[in-house]
């Protein structure tokens, strides 16, 4: 192997400061959680203790954050397995030009690119003038879906994108019907990158807070539950709920990054040749 | 006869293609469509202090055109856009310009790439949040600063400023520009490089005139993303000034605050007019669905 130029150094710098920079805000308030029962919003620490996690767990403190965990995590998973189906049967769909493709496409763009609040006001103004309620359950989940069906659909376009169709048409030959072809052909050949559309479904939808703001009605989900927190809530309890749901949403990310592991893994295992094609 | 045939294929795929697609179509009409449909009607009605009634006015738009509060505002918009548009490119080319030339396994590349992706698979709000301790008038930045001698008196400026809000964009958005252009690079022929170096080209010459031209599209999608996420934002805005600065998805928001939809909905048929001809523009320049 040639040497590293000197450049690699430089960048290699660089990028490490970059991940510092990610990262260490994050890692900061974790720290910070641990301050003991008299400590502030910042350094010094006084004390280490889990009081404030201990705090969490007590309504007058911190209002009804465990209630609106369950409903962020229902709403998650609902909008995680919507984006899913609906993102495969819509990159099905754009693999041929169908009348009106074109402007679905851009429709998807702007959904994408909307600023959120807009969603939020005028879904909520449809409900309101309606004489609907809104709630998390229906007008919030559709809102979310705005959002996380862009990047369900992008993630389908690039996979299509580099899709062998001869596995297809091999299936086709051995006389293998449409849906046969879908079911034992191109699913298990997609599986990893659903995956994928599935881990971004729930996270997105499990953070979101714009396009609920207005849809969510009277039961607020965790991040707007937190962001209420913010405006009045001045102890590092508001340290420690950050710090607990972060330590959730990266338990989330490993258990998919894991299946995908798995799911690889079990392919290689088998010696199935499916998705050789598809790099 | 054969003609017939065709034109009935095409009738079968349009069918097809319309059935997988409904779902979707649905989704959007309802939550897309419709919501801005509805602002735009609205954007007419008048209001009184605590109800909205429909109407056909002007009203609207003439308090907010003719009010120098909404242009301070839309240049503010602007200069957020604009400086984490320059930020979140240059430090989101260089990182991915090392993942995709520097790292030289897949793994190690797929492995630093996640690295990066993680955070933006966590929570927003938690994320600013986490500023506080480093930018308060007592946190880590102004007593490291402090001790070390730089400054005497705690810096003001480091929250709640101007310089908190770009901060934060940056820190939550210069992922949104590494993806694109990571992708776009992973896909450069690496011969083209040799070519670029046997031909006798600098490393700067190189970058300059090869790999530059090449991430273009990558640094179109990753500008979409960031003007549209920045243009369109509010709770950054708020949550880093210290509501004390604006931008036009405040505007918005305050509007709501008051329940004068109206007046938010005209606003925010003005940034939607906004953001969808800058976008549009963008657009313009790369074909998205080629370069996924």
């Amino acid at each position: 192997m040639e040497p590293r130029p000197k450049s690699f150094y430089y960048l290699s710098a660089f990028f490490f400061l970059f991940i510092v920079f990610l990262y260490g805000p994050t890692l900061t308030i974790g720290i910070l959680s641990f301050q003991g029962p008299g400590g502030g919003l910042t350094f010094p620490m006084r004390g280490v203790s889990l009081h404030w996690f201990r705090d969490l767990f007590e309504q007058q403190a911190v209002g009804d954050i465990w209630g609106s965990f369950s409903r962020s995590l229902i709403l998650g998973l609902m909008v995680m397995v919507t984006t899913v189906v609906v993102s495969i049967m819509g990159g099905l769909a754009f693999r041929k030009r169908f009348v009106g493709s074109t402007v679905l496409f851009y429709l998807i763009i702007t959904s994408l690119v909307i600023p959120s609040i807009l969603i939020s006001l005028g879904v909520g103004l449809i409900w309101s003038q309606s004489g609907l309620n809104v709630h998390w359950s229906s007008s919030g989940f559709g809102a979310q879906l705005t959002w996380t069906l862009p990047f369900g659909l992008l993630i389908m376009f690039a996979v299509f994108n580099r899709f062998d169709r001869s596995y297809e048409e091999a299936a086709r030959d051995l006389g293998a019907s449409p849906w046969q072809v879908i079911r034992y052909v191109v699913l298990p050949i997609i599986a990893p990158s659903l995956i994928g559309v599935a881990l971004f479904g729930f996270t997105l939808s499990y953070d979101e807070f714009a396009r609920t703001l207005l849809t969510s009605g009277s039961y607020n989900t965790l991040p707007l539950e937190i962001f209420g927190m913010t405006t009045n809530v001045t102890t590092p309890v508001l340290f420690a709920l950050g710090t607990l749901t972060t330590v959730f949403s990266l338990m989330v990310i490993l258990v998919f990054l894991m299946v995908v592991w798995f799911v690889n893994r079990r392919r290689n295992l088998k010696g199935s040749d499916a998705g050789k094609g598809m790099i | 006869m054969p003609t017939e045939s065709i034109s009935g294929k095409m009738k079968n795929s349009n069918l097809t293609g319309w059935a997988l697609a409904s779902p979707l179509m649905l989704v959007l009409l309802v939550f897309l469509v419709a919501p801005i449909i509805m602002i735009v009607v609205v954007s007419f009605w008048g209001a009184t202090e605590w109800s909205i009634y429909p109407a056909f006015l002007f009203d609207n738009y003439e308090f907010l055109l003719t009010s120098d509060v909404t242009y301070r505002v839309f240049l503010n918009t602007f200069k957020y856009a604009f400086i984490t548009w320059v930020c979140t490119l240059l430090i989101g080319f260089t990182v991915a310009y090392f993942l995709a030339f520097h790292i030289r396994t897949l793994t190690w590349q797929i492995a630093l790439f996640l690295l990066c992706t993680i955070p933006f698979l966590t929570s927003n709000i938690i994320r600013m949040i986490s500023w506080i301790p480093f930018l308060g008038r007592n946190g880590i930045a102004n007593s490291t600063l402090i001790s070390m001698g730089v400054i005497e008196e705690p810096l003001e400026w480091l929250l709640f400023s101007d310089f908190s809000v770009i901060l934060a964009f940056v820190h939550l958005y210069t992922l949104f520009m590494v993806v694109p252009i990571f992708n776009t690079m992973m896909r450069i022929d690496k011969s083209l490089i040799e070519a670029s170096v046997d031909a006798g080209a600098t490393g700067w010459q190189t970058l300059w005139h090869v790999i530059i031209p090449l991430t273009k599209p990558g640094i179109m999608i990753g500008t979409i993303f960031v003007v549209a996420l920045v243009m369109g934002d509010f709770i950054t805005v708020r949550f880093m000034s210290g509501s004390q600065s604006a931008n036009m998805g405040r505007l918005i928001q305050n509007d709501i605050a008051l329940l004068q939809y109206p007046s938010a909905s005209a606003t925010a048929v003005i940034l939607l007019i906004t953001v969808l001809i800058l976008i549009g523009t963008l657009l313009r320049f790369v074909d998205i669905r080629k370069e996924l």
